[in-house]
């Protein structure tokens, strides 16, 4: 079963962590991620810009807009995603817990996959 | 879990809207500050313990208010601070509170708190002092050290600052819509000035810390005007020039010239990040120097090697900049430019109309030296070096144009190596 872990955080604390709180972070999740990986669990994974850098396109009108931000102001953005091949919830939940351990704050939230595509492109 | 780095994270980010709120409140910087303490005090001894709270920023705001209000012994006619134990859970006033909060309220409250640090009364440097302390939070040792002056002299500065604001009667209320862009440039001006400060500064660390502090006034400026291109490319362009921070300077601490950087050193995610925002400012079709300057920054970002810096297209940028922003110092850039594709001949062309403007300019005279060598005009060239020489603004400079003097006496071939002239606002 392939699960989707979407993390969400204040964007502005996250872009605010120093080189050193960056570093360590991603040193944790790594681990995380390479057991998951080792167990044959891990799938593509992806870290977002700031929404500052964001544009909306508007397609529920003809020419559809385009808008400069994000799509909706919260307080929590979508920062990053994980894929995961999993036996079931429970299992991506606790893999969400590792995961969480080693990079405190925000939530993720847990949603299966219904439709996969992996990457069309050719392998470099 | 709740360590002190993500507490830590968490508060320097909820800073500029917490403190901005209780400028709202209590109309008064120090007091603001001061609460703001506070309530920070409070979660440090609070978050471990309990978690954190849901809303970081209105747990800060009421807390701080509080705490504020109860030094002011004026706690009975508000509501009491809540138990120490109730702290970790404010669920109710802190959701009514944030109900109240929103983001159009911060968006508010924080360009009146960048309108007040930015305000024209003040001289730059002092402009630059309180956006720093106030919006940024950044401790004091840190500015004093940042501008190469004393701790008792930037307390100093900041007190005068503060006076000159309570002097000049600054209103604390919403500027209406005109005033907001008429000052909103002012704003950006001292976001790139702060940026520019760190990207001179001798300390390393604090070089950085500037610089970080100017992107991330950057993008909370993009939050506030997200449909204003000249904003964005500003941060795109603080970005693009920031990424190249690790390749700068050398083990001996002296400027290493764009040309001749490890450009491996250079930070590919700031770059990718900065050249996605000037994507997105262009599309608005509405240039301006900020724009321009990102995109010729996004230029040298693109070259995988020196030698495939698109010239042509960097020429063009600069005369477009010198339309929207006359300057001898832009028509420089643009000549070192045009030198590169047109040839020295036309480059030279450019620059001398500027001798007696830029006389006292370093790299006029190192600009000029290498196109007349370029010309085979020897004699000149020596002159022109010597000149510059005389004017460099550091070790590393001077050695620069040394060394090509040496080559020149020497007469050894010339190694074709370039010129940059950083563009100077």
């Amino acid at each position: 079963m392939l699960y989707a872990i979407l993390c969400y955080h204040d964007e502005e604390t996250v872009w605010s962590w120093d080189k050193e709180r960056e570093a360590s972070v991603m040193k944790g999740l790594g681990e995380v991620q390479a057991r998951l990986a080792a167990a044959g669990k891990m799938g593509p994974s992806a870290r977002l810009f700031p929404t500052t850098s964001a544009v909306t396109l508007r397609k529920h009108v003809e020419p559809p807009l385009v808008i400069d931000g994000p799509f909706a102001e919260t307080k929590e953005q979508l920062l990053g995603l994980y894929v995961l091949d999993v036996a079931d919830l429970d299992e991506a939940l606790g893999a969400a817990r590792e995961l969480a351990a080693a990079n405190p704050g925000g939530a993720y939230e847990i949603r299966p996959l219904a439709l996969y595509n992996p990457d069309p492109r050719p392998a470099a | 879990m709740t360590d002190a780095a993500w507490i830590e994270a968490a508060l320097t980010a909820a800073r500029p809207q917490a403190v901005a709120a209780l400028v709202r409140y209590f109309r008064d910087l120090d007091l603001a500050e001061e609460a703001f303490q506070e309530a920070c005090l409070k979660a440090l001894q609070a978050w471990p313990r309990n978690g954190p709270p849901r809303d970081v920023r209105a747990w800060l705001i009421l807390v701080g208010r509080n705490a504020a209000l109860d030094g002011l012994r004026r706690s009975a006619r508000h509501t009491a601070l809540p138990e120490e134990a109730a702290l970790s859970d404010l669920e109710d006033a802190e959701s009514a509170l944030a109900a109240r909060l929103d983001e159009s309220h911060f968006r508010d409250d924080v360009l009146r708190l960048l309108f007040v640090c930015c305000h024209p009364c003040l001289p730059a440097t002092q402009q630059i002092a309180m956006a720093l302390r106030i919006v940024c939070g950044v401790p004091m040792p840190r500015i004093a050290r940042a501008f190469l002056v004393s701790e008792a002299a930037m307390e100093q500065r900041l007190t005068r600052a503060k006076a000159r604001i309570a002097a000049a009667e600054v209103p604390f209320e919403a500027p209406d819509a005109e005033e907001r862009s008429e000052r909103l440039f002012a704003v950006a001006a001292v976001a790139y000035l702060l940026f520019n400060e760190g990207y001179s500064a001798a300390d390393g660390a604090a070089r950085a810390e500037l610089c970080a502090e100017a992107i991330r006034l950057g993008r909370i400026l993009i939050r506030l005007f997200p449909e204003d291109p000249e904003i964005t490319g500003l941060c795109a362009l603080m970005l693009l020039q920031h990424a190249r921070a690790g390749a700068r300077f050398d083990a001996a601490g002296d400027v290493v010239l764009l040309e001749s950087q490890d450009r491996a050193v250079w930070d590919r995610q700031m770059i990718a990040e900065g050249l996605a925002l000037v994507d997105k400012a262009m599309r608005r079709r509405r240039p301006g120097p900020y724009q321009i300057q990102a995109a010729i920054a996004a230029l040298h970002a693109r070259a995988a090697r020196a030698e495939e810096t698109d010239w042509g297209e960097i020429a063009v940028l600069y005369a477009a900049l010198e339309r929207l922003q006359p300057s001898p110092v832009v028509t420089l850039n643009r000549a070192v430019a045009v030198a590169k594709c047109e040839g020295a001949a036309a480059a030279l062309d450019l620059i001398e109309p500027l001798a007696e403007r830029l006389e006292g300019y370093f790299h006029f005279h190192g600009v000029r030296g290498a196109l007349l060598l370029d010309l085979g005009r020897e004699a000149e060239a020596r002159r022109a070096f010597q000149k510059a020489i005389g004017l460099a603004n550091s070790p590393a400079e001077a050695a620069h144009i040394r060394a090509r003097l040496d080559a020149l006496i020497a007469k050894e071939p010339k190694d074709g190596e370039d010129h940059h002239v950083p563009v100077v606002q």
